[in-house]
C-alpha cells in the first residue's frame, strides 16, 4: 500500500502548472484534494511518474455566482457546499448533493472539480454536472476551451481532457424560481459509492413541467440524461402517474453495469425507484 | 469495617488513559535503529504449479538486502495446529513460503527485505513466480479434489470429517409426526481489527535473545512455535505485546509472516519490521464462517425436535492453519443450542478451498449453527401453523435438568451446560421487548404498507476454556500491587477486570493495581486470550493468588514486600446463554434491509464490570449485523478474491445500526469457577444473523424466505422478484 516512485512538484501558479503538465505529458498527474488519486496511487492502479500540487495555486481557490452561473473554481472543496453557494434551486441541490459525497472529513480535502476530472460513474458532482448541463473551463499553454459536460465524459474514469489540460472551473447553471430538483442516491452504507443516484430539475408553471432535466448515474459508465424520461414529464401536470412513468422510462431506457454490489436487473431497479423519489421531491 | 465491592462495579478503563491520549503504541509504531523491512510478494492466482521465482531484477534494485523463496527457508517446518488436532492433519499444514503449489490468492511465494517500506514493495512488484494455473476449487459443496495433486497424489482436499452423536436417530425418525428439512449456508467473513497484524523483530547477539513484538492473543504458545521452527530454546525468544487494536481471533495466531521476521531478524542479524497492509489483512489473515448446513428434524405434533441430522460443510480455504478443525467441531457441538433434542447426528465435511486460510472469527462455529438452527426453529413453527417463541418453548432445556450433559464432546472436553433458566431469559426478553405490544405494532404497520419484521435467535455460548491459569500478585514496600498474568489484551479491558478481582481480595483502590499481560518475559506460563476465556480462567487465578497473597500479609507487619502465585484450572467450560431479538424495516424500492431496534438478552452468570459486558455485546451485535447483512468475502470463478477493500468489504458504521439495547441477567452463575462467572465475549455476535434472518422473513411475510447470509440487496431482490 505504498505508491510506485514519483517526482513531486509544487508549483504556485496557474502559469508555471501549464508549463509542467506540458512537460510531462502522458507521465503528469494533477494533485488537490487526493481523494481518489492517492488510493489509486497506493493500490499502484495509478502511477504517474510526476505529480503537481495544486493547492498552492491560489488563483484556482474561489466559487463565485457570475449572472446566472455559478463558477466553481478547481481549488473549491467538497465542504464549501455544505452551506448553499448560491440561492435558488441549484444551491439548494448542491447542499443535499453533498451531503452523499463520501464522509466528512474526506469532503474537506476533496474538491468538486477533482471529482469532475477523475470521472468516477458514481461520483455525485459528475451526475449533477450532467444534468445541469455544466460547462468545464479546460486550460492548457494553448489556450481554454469550454467543454459540454455532455462531451467531457467519456467512460469510466475517461474525459475528453487531454494530458496537458486542467480543469480551471466548472461553470453550473444558477437555475431561476420556477425550478425544482431532487436528487436520491442509493449506497450499501452511508458516505459509500452510489450503486444508483438520480438528479432532477423540473420548471414548472402552473403545475406543468414545462422542461425536465432527468440524470442516472452510478448506473453505467458515465452519468447521462435520461431523455425517454424528460419527454415523459414535458408539457404534463406533476401528477404521481407521470412521475411513475418517468422513473419507467429511466429504468427502461439505461444499459446497467454488474459489479459486486449490484446486477443489471437490481440496478434497474434501483434506478426506477431513484427516480421516483427525486422526481417526487422536486414536485414536493 | 464492612469490604468495599469492586467486582460487579462499572469502573472506567484502566487502559483508556494511554489509548485516549494518543500515547497507544501499536505494532506499527515500534521501529529499530536499522531496522529492514519486509514484504511478502503473493500468488496473484488461486491454484496452481509454482515452477520457479524470478527474483533477479528485485534483488538488483538498490536498497534491497535480500530476497527468499521456499529454498531458501526450506528448513523451517510448516505452521503447527493449536487447537483441535486431529490424526491426518499435517500434510495440510502451511509452509512459511509456498512450496511446490500455490493455493490461494495471498498465498507466500516470496519475500523482499529492504532498507525502506516503499523501496520494499517496489521490489515486491517485480518477483515474478512462475506458475502454472490450475482449475481452483471455489465451493466446499463441491465434490472434493486433490490438495496437490503431483507432489502429493491422492491426498484429498476433505481434510476431515468431523462426526459428533448420540441418541437413537433413527427411533426419533420413525417416530417423527413429520420431517423438516432446510438448507442454509453462511457467507464468509473474517475478524477485521483496526489495527491490521504487524511485528517488530530483533536479535541481541549479546544475549541471543530474540523478541517480537506486536504479538497478541496467544503470545507464549506462538513462543513456543517460534522457538521450535528456528531450532532455539524457548528461554531464548520472547513474544511481547503492545497495544492491540482488535482481534477477533484472526488476530495473533501464528501466521508466516510472523516467522519470516522472526527468521531474518536472526539471519540477517538486524531488526526487521513488517505491517500488513489492508489488502493484505483481507487475503491474508484468516477467514472464517462460509458453512452450508443441510438440517433434517424429526419432530412430533407439537414441534419437539426428537432428533437432529446434519450434513455439514465448512469451507477451510487453501491450508489447514492453526486452529485445525476448531470451527467444524465447535459448529457440531454447538449445534443443538438451548434445546433438548434427544437424539442428534452431524457430519461436518472440513474442505479445502482455494481461498484464503480460515480460522475462528468471533463465535466460530456459532454464529453460523445459531443462524442453521434458528432457521430450522421457524421453520418448524411454519410447519405447525405454531408461534416461533412457543415452538422454542417447547424445546428448551428446562432449568430442572441442569447440569445438562449433551453427549458430546468439543474441544476436548464434554460439553455440559452448567446452569441456565432459559425460559426464565426469554420471558424477561419478551418483557423487555413488551411482546404481544411490539407484535401488534409491527402487524399494525404491516397492515399500512410497511414491510417490517420481528426475529429472534436463541443461542448457547460456551466460555472458560480450560486447562489452567496462572497468575502472580506482589505488593511492594510502597503498597504498589502488580498482577502479573499471562492473559493478553486484545482490547476487550482485561487490566481493569483483572484490577478489580485483584481489588476485592486485596481491598486495595484499582489505582494500585498494575496489571502485566501479554509478556512472556514476566511470566512463564501463559494462555493468552480467546474462546472468552479470560475472566473465567485468569479472572479466576488471579483470585487465586491474590488470596494466597493476602494469606501472607496477615501475619507480616505492613509495608513487607511479598508475592504470590496462583492457579485455576478447570476440565469443563462454562455455558453462558442469551437470545438476539432484531426488528427491520425492508425497502422494497432499494431492497434495503433497515435494522430499527436490536436487542440482546444474556446471562453471564456473574458481571465483574458491566459496562466492559455491555461494551462487548454492542461490538459484537455491530459485527453480527455486518455479517448479516453487508459483510461477505466474495470470489470469483477463477478464485479471485473481490472484496480485497473497505471499498468492497461492507462493515457496518454507525449510520447502519441503531443502538444496541442489551439486556444483563445474572440468574444462572457458573458453577465451574469461584468467582461465577461466564464470558462475554461472543454475546453480542452469535444470534446476529439469525435474529435478523428471522426479521426479514417476517417483514416479507414469507416464512424461510432467507437461506443465506448476509442478506445483501441483490439477494433480497431477487427475493422480493420472486414473490412479490
Amino acid at each position: 500500500m505504498k505508491p510506485a516512485p514519483f517526482r513531486y512538484d509544487a508549483p504556485a501558479t496557474l502559469d508555471e502548472t501549464l508549463s509542467l503538465l506540458a512537460e510531462a505529458g502522458e507521465h503528469g498527474k494533477l494533485i488537490a484534494g487526493g481523494q481518489s488519486l492517492v488510493p489509486m496511487m497506493n493500490f499502484r492502479l495509478a502511477r504517474p511518474g510526476r505529480l503537481f500540487d495544486l493547492n498552492g495555486v491560489a488563483e484556482l481557490d474561489f466559487m463565485r455566482v457570475e449572472g446566472a452561473r455559478l463558477r466553481i473554481g478547481a481549488l473549491t472543496r467538497h465542504a464549501a457546499f455544505h452551506r448553499p453557494p448560491c440561492e435558488g434551486p441549484t444551491g439548494a441541490l448542491l447542499a443535499e448533493v453533498v451531503r452523499h459525497v463520501a464522509h466528512y472529513p474526506i469532503r474537506q480535502r476533496g474538491t468538486f472539480a477533482g471529482s469532475i476530472a477523475h470521472a468516477d460513474p458514481a461520483s455525485e458532482w459528475c451526475l449533477v454536472a450532467a444534468t445541469l448541463d455544466a460547462e468545464i473551463v479546460a486550460r492548457s499553454r494553448a489556450g481554454e476551451r469550454v467543454i459540454a459536460a455532455r462531451d467531457f465524459f467519456v467512460a469510466s474514469l475517461a474525459t475528453a481532457l487531454r494530458p496537458d489540460e486542467l480543469v480551471t472551473e466548472v461553470r453550473l447553471p444558477v437555475l431561476g424560481a420556477r425550478w425544482r430538483t431532487g436528487f436520491c442516491e442509493f449506497a450499501r452504507r452511508a458516505g459509500d459509492f452510489a450503486i444508483a443516484m438520480s438528479a432532477v430539475a423540473l420548471r414548472l408553471d402552473a403545475g406543468i413541467v414545462r422542461e425536465a432535466r432527468v440524470g442516472v448515474g452510478g448506473v453505467e459508465d458515465r452519468p447521462s440524461r435520461q431523455p425517454a424520461a424528460e419527454q415523459a414529464l414535458a408539457g404534463r401536470p406533476v401528477s404521481p402517474a407521470a412521475l411513475a412513468e418517468a422513473a419507467d422510462a429511466a429504468a427502461r431506457e439505461v444499459k446497467p453495469m454488474t459489479d459486486l454490489h449490484a446486477d443489471a436487473a437490481y440496478r434497474r431497479h434501483l434506478v426506477r425507484t431513484t427516480t421516483r423519489r427525486a422526481l417526487e421531491r422536486a414536485a414536493a | 469495617m464492612a469490604d468495599r465491592r469492586y467486582i460487579g462495579v462499572s469502573h472506567k478503563r484502566l487502559e483508556d488513559r494511554a489509548l485516549l491520549t494518543g500515547a497507544g503504541r501499536f505494532a506499527a509504531d515500534l521501529s529499530a535503529p536499522a531496522q529492514l523491512h519486509m514484504r511478502v510478494v503473493r500468488s496473484p492466482v488461486a491454484f496452481g504449479r509454482l515452477r520457479g521465482i524470478d527474483a533477479a531484477a528485485a534483488r538488483r534494485l538498490p536498497g534491497v538486502v535480500v530476497v527468499w523463496a521456499f529454498a531458501d527457508v526450506a528448513h523451517i517446518p510448516p505452521i503447527q495446529i493449536r487447537l483441535t488436532k486431529i490424526g491426518g492433519l499435517e500434510p495440510y499444514q502451511q509452509t512459511v513460503l509456498a512450496r511446490d503449489y500455490v493455493r490461494y490468492v495471498g498465498d507466500p511465494v516470496a519475500v523482499v527485505f529492504a532498507e525502506d517500506p516503499y523501496v520494499a514493495e517496489d521490489a515486491a512488484e517485480l518477483v515474478v513466480p512462475d506458475i502454472e494455473e490450475l482449475a481452483p476449487c471455489i465451493c466446499a459443496t463441491d465434490p472434493p479434489g486433490e490438495f496437490m495433486p503431483a507432489t502429493l497424489p491422492g491426498v484429498s482436499t476433505e481434510v476431515a470429517v468431523v462426526r459428533k452423536s448420540y441418541g437413537d436417530l433413527a427411533a426419533a425418525f420413525a417416530a417423527a409426526h413429520r420431517v423438516v428439512e432446510l438448507e442454509v449456508a453462511v457467507g464468509r467473513h473474517t475478524g477485521v481489527p483496526l489495527e491490521t497484524r504487524g511485528a517488530l523483530a530483533e536479535f541481541d547477539p549479546a544475549s541471543g535473545v530474540l523478541t517480537m513484538r506486536g504479538a497478541a492473543k496467544v503470545p507464549h504458545y506462538n513462543r513456543g512455535q517460534v522457538a521450535r521452527m528456528l531450532d532455539m530454546p524457548d528461554e531464548m525468544v520472547h513474544l511481547i505485546e503492545g497495544h492491540v487494536g482488535g482481534g477477533f481471533g484472526v488476530r495473533g495466531e501464528l501466521y508466516p509472516e510472523d516467522v519470516l521476521v522472526c527468521h531474518a531478524a536472526l539471519r540477517l542479524k538486524r531488526p526487521v519490521k513488517w505491517v500488513e497492509d489492508r489488502q493484505e489483512h483481507l487475503m491474508a489473515t484468516n477467514h472464517s464462517r462460509d458453512q452450508c448446513y443441510r438440517l433434517r428434524a424429526a419432530i412430533d405434533a407439537r414441534g419437539f425436535v426428537l432428533g437432529l441430522e446434519a450434513e455439514i460443510f465448512s469451507d477451510q480455504g487453501g491450508y489447514v492453519r492453526t486452529h485445525g478443525v476448531t470451527v467444524p467441531d465447535l459448529a457440531a457441538a454447538m449445534l443443538p443450542g438451548p434445546y433438548v433434542v434427544p437424539a442428534y447426528r452431524a457430519n461436518v465435511h472440513v474442505r479445502l478451498t482455494n481461498k484464503t486460510p480460515a480460522g475462528t472469527y468471533r463465535a466460530p462455529g456459532r454464529y453460523e449453527s445459531t443462524f442453521a438452527r434458528e432457521r430450522l426453529l421457524d421453520a418448524i413453527a411454519h410447519a405447525l401453523g405454531r408461534d416461533p417463541i412457543e415452538v422454542r418453548r417447547t424445546n428448551l432445556v428446562p432449568r430442572e435438568r441442569m447440569p445438562f450433559d449433551r453427549g458430546i464432546d468439543t474441544l476436548g472436553t464434554r460439553v455440559v451446560y452448567d446452569s441456565g433458566d432459559y425460559a426464565l431469559l426469554l420471558d424477561k426478553l419478551l418483557a423487555h421487548l413488551d411482546y404481544e405490544r411490539l407484535k401488534a405494532a409491527l402487524a399494525a404497520r404491516r397492515a399500512a404498507g410497511e414491510r417490517v419484521g420481528l426475529g429472534l435467535g436463541y443461542f448457547v455460548e460456551k466460555s472458560g476454556l480450560g486447562p489452567a491459569d496462572k497468575a502472580v500478585v506482589s505488593i511492594d514496600a510502597a503498597g504498589t500491587v502488580e498482577v502479573v498474568t499471562g492473559a493478553a489484551s486484545i482490547g476487550q479491558g482485561i487490566e481493569t477486570a483483572m484490577a478489580q478481582i485483584c481489588a476485592e481480595v486485596l481491598q486495595v483502590p484499582l489505582e494500585r493495581i498494575r496489571v502485566v499481560h501479554g509478556r512472556t518475559d514476566r511470566i512463564d506460563y501463559g494462555m493468552g486470550a480467546f474462546a472468552s476465556r479470560v475472566t473465567v480462567m485468569t479472572g479466576c487465578a488471579v483470585q487465586a493468588a491474590a488470596e494466597a497473597l493476602r494469606e501472607k500479609l496477615r501475619a507480616a507487619p505492613s509495608g513487607t514486600p511479598a508475592a504470590a502465585e496462583g492457579w485455576f484450572r478447570a476440565d469443563h467450560m462454562t455455558y453462558p446463554y442469551g437470545i438476539h431479538a432484531a426488528v427491520v424495516r425492508l425497502d422494497p424500492g432499494t431492497c434495503a434491509v433497515h435494522v430499527e431496534r436490536f436487542v440482546v438478552a444474556y446471562d453471564i452468570g456473574r458481571a465483574v464490570n458491566p459496562m466492559l459486558v455491555e461494551g462487548q455485546i454492542v461490538g459484537g451485535a455491530v459485527q453480527g449485523i455486518g455479517g448479516a447483512l453487508f459483510e461477505e468475502l466474495v470470489y470469483d470463478e477463477n478464485g479471485q478474491p473481490l472484496a480485497t477493500t473497505f471499498a468492497d468489504y461492507l462493515m457496518p458504521t454507525l449510520a447502519e445500526v441503531p443502538p444496541i439495547e442489551a439486556l444483563v441477567t445474572e440468574d444462572a452463575p457458573a458453577t465451574q469457577n469461584p468467582l461465577g462467572v461466564k464470558g462475554a465475549g461472543e454475546a453480542g455476535i452469535n444470534g446476529a444473523g439469525a435474529a435478523i434472518a428471522a426479521a426479514v422473513d417476517d417483514a416479507l411475510g414469507r416464512p424461510g424466505a432467507v437461506t443465506r447470509l448476509p442478506i445483501t440487496p441483490v439477494r433480497l431482490h431477487r427475493l422480493l422478484a420472486a414473490g412479490g
